[in-house]
């Protein structure tokens, strides 16, 4: 016999595997979507990982007082390479290509990140 | 600190003072310019009359702007200024990386400018803020003509063996500093024949040692280069970077981090990154500073960093 309590456990496990699936909707749409962000704060890429479709214009935003830079390393190398970019400067660059992009800051080579293109 | 293996070359009398000297017995401290200096046993009890002088700065960041310093030009005229009324006048300058904040050609130009105005001979290794977007072909090109293609050389002045290395380029694998196999193989032969008895100065951006690899202080593959060094009888490792003075001894190396001549940066692991430390106006100079050393021979190295206040 199930009681209540337990109905409404089983209505918001539901629920929550419903958001769940939205969520993925979202991600899904975030990678077919135009435009792309990442932000630099605090020597951090965010997101450090971004996946989006072929012909996406990707933009970093340094929003640290420090200066980054954006570059390509790993294979393919070099396919995308900013200037210095001071605080509040931004870069951005068009993925044609499908693939794994790894990239580093030339300044802070600490700090990586990674775009996926599909 | 190594151990001392009994076949050592190392081990002999000034080695065991340094090893004193760094645990804590026989320390002799003397103060310029606000910041501590240590003096080893042999040097306090006989200071050198003499020697070969001359003065390291660093991370001037020309083009620097924001709020820790408006006025990096200003800072770097200042640790100049500096120089120029040390007792003893220097024989040189080493400029230890990031010259330049975005390796702008103005700011080139204006680096160069105020060196030039100092009239010091002057010898310079690249930072990472220095190669931006070109490998470094204009630091090269202004500073460094005489360097070998990866950015590398080394020359002779005053009895001691001075090297220049670039740890600034070769951050891929490591994702900190590094010197690559090419670099690594010019040291070997670079060395090769030299009498251990030869004082050896290297000069370099990052630190040889990892300080705080997390923030990319530390060169990947410094190992393989201290293995070609650690025969000499006196290396002093001379490097910036991390905008403040750190110092560790091991076996006849003694590495040595300086302060900036800009902005200083927060200790190891303090806060979100090593970025621009912001201080009250009144204190920058403080912690701004240029470093005086002088090389005697059969002797460590005397070493003294003196704030810009």
């Amino acid at each position: 016999m199930i009681t209540s309590f337990q109905r409404q456990f089983l209505a918001a496990a539901v629920a929550a595997v419903l958001l769940a699936g939205a969520g993925g909707a979202v991600a899904q749409q975030v990678a077919t979507a135009g435009p792309a962000q990442i932000s630099i704060d605090n020597f951090d890429f965010k997101p450090s990982t971004l996946t989006v479709a072929a012909g996406t214009t990707v933009t970093w935003v340094n929003n640290d007082e420090e200066p980054h830079t954006i570059v390509n390393v790993g294979q393919p190398t070099r396919v995308f390479k900013s200037g210095g970019l001071d605080g509040g400067d931004t870069y951005s660059f068009v993925f044609d290509k499908p693939g794994t992009y790894d990239y580093i800051c030339s300044i802070h080579p600490h700090m990586s990140g990674q775009i996926i293109v599909k | 600190m190594d151990t001392e293996k009994p076949d050592s070359p190392g081990t002999n009398r000034r080695t065991l003072l340094k090893c004193m000297a760094w645990a804590g017995t026989g320390i002799v401290w003397t103060v310029s310019g606000g910041v501590p200096r240590m003096l080893t046993m042999g040097e306090a009890i006989a200071a050198p009359a003499d020697g070969f002088t001359f003065v390291q700065i660093s991370d001037t960041h020309i083009g620097f702007n924001k709020e820790a310093n408006p006025d990096a030009a200003g800072t770097m005229q200042a640790a100049l200024d500096r120089i120029a009324t040390l007792p003893k006048r220097p024989a040189m300058i080493l400029h230890t990386g990031d010259v330049t904040h975005l390796s702008k050609p103005a700011e080139f130009d204006a680096a160069a400018q105020i060196m030039k105005g100092a009239k010091f001979d002057a010898h310079y290794v690249p930072g990472e803020h220095d190669v931006i977007g070109d490998d470094g072909k204009q630091f090269f090109e202004r500073f460094a003509t005489q360097a070998n293609p990866g950015g590398w050389y080394s020359f002779d002045q005053g009895g001691v063996h001075f090297i220049g290395l670039d740890n600034v380029q070769n951050f891929e694998k490591s994702h900190a500093g590094g010197f690559g196999s090419d670099q690594l193989e010019w040291l070997e032969k670079d060395l090769k024949g030299r009498g251990a008895s030869t004082p050896i100065v290297v000069f370099t951006h990052i630190p040889m040692w990892p300080i705080y690899p997390q923030w990319g202080w530390s060169t990947e593959d410094a190992p393989q280069a201290l293995a070609n060094l650690k025969r000499f009888g006196s290396v002093t490792v001379l490097n910036g970077h991390i905008h403040q003075v750190v110092q560790q001894i091991e076996g006849n190396v003694t590495y040595r981090t300086a302060m900036s001549t800009a902005f200083p940066q927060p200790a190891a692991g303090e806060g979100p990154g090593p970025g621009p430390l912001k201080v009250p106006a009144d204190k920058l100079r403080g912690v701004l500073g240029i470093r005086e050393v002088t090389i005697v021979a059969e002797k460590p190295a005397a070493v003294s960093d003196a704030t810009l206040a």
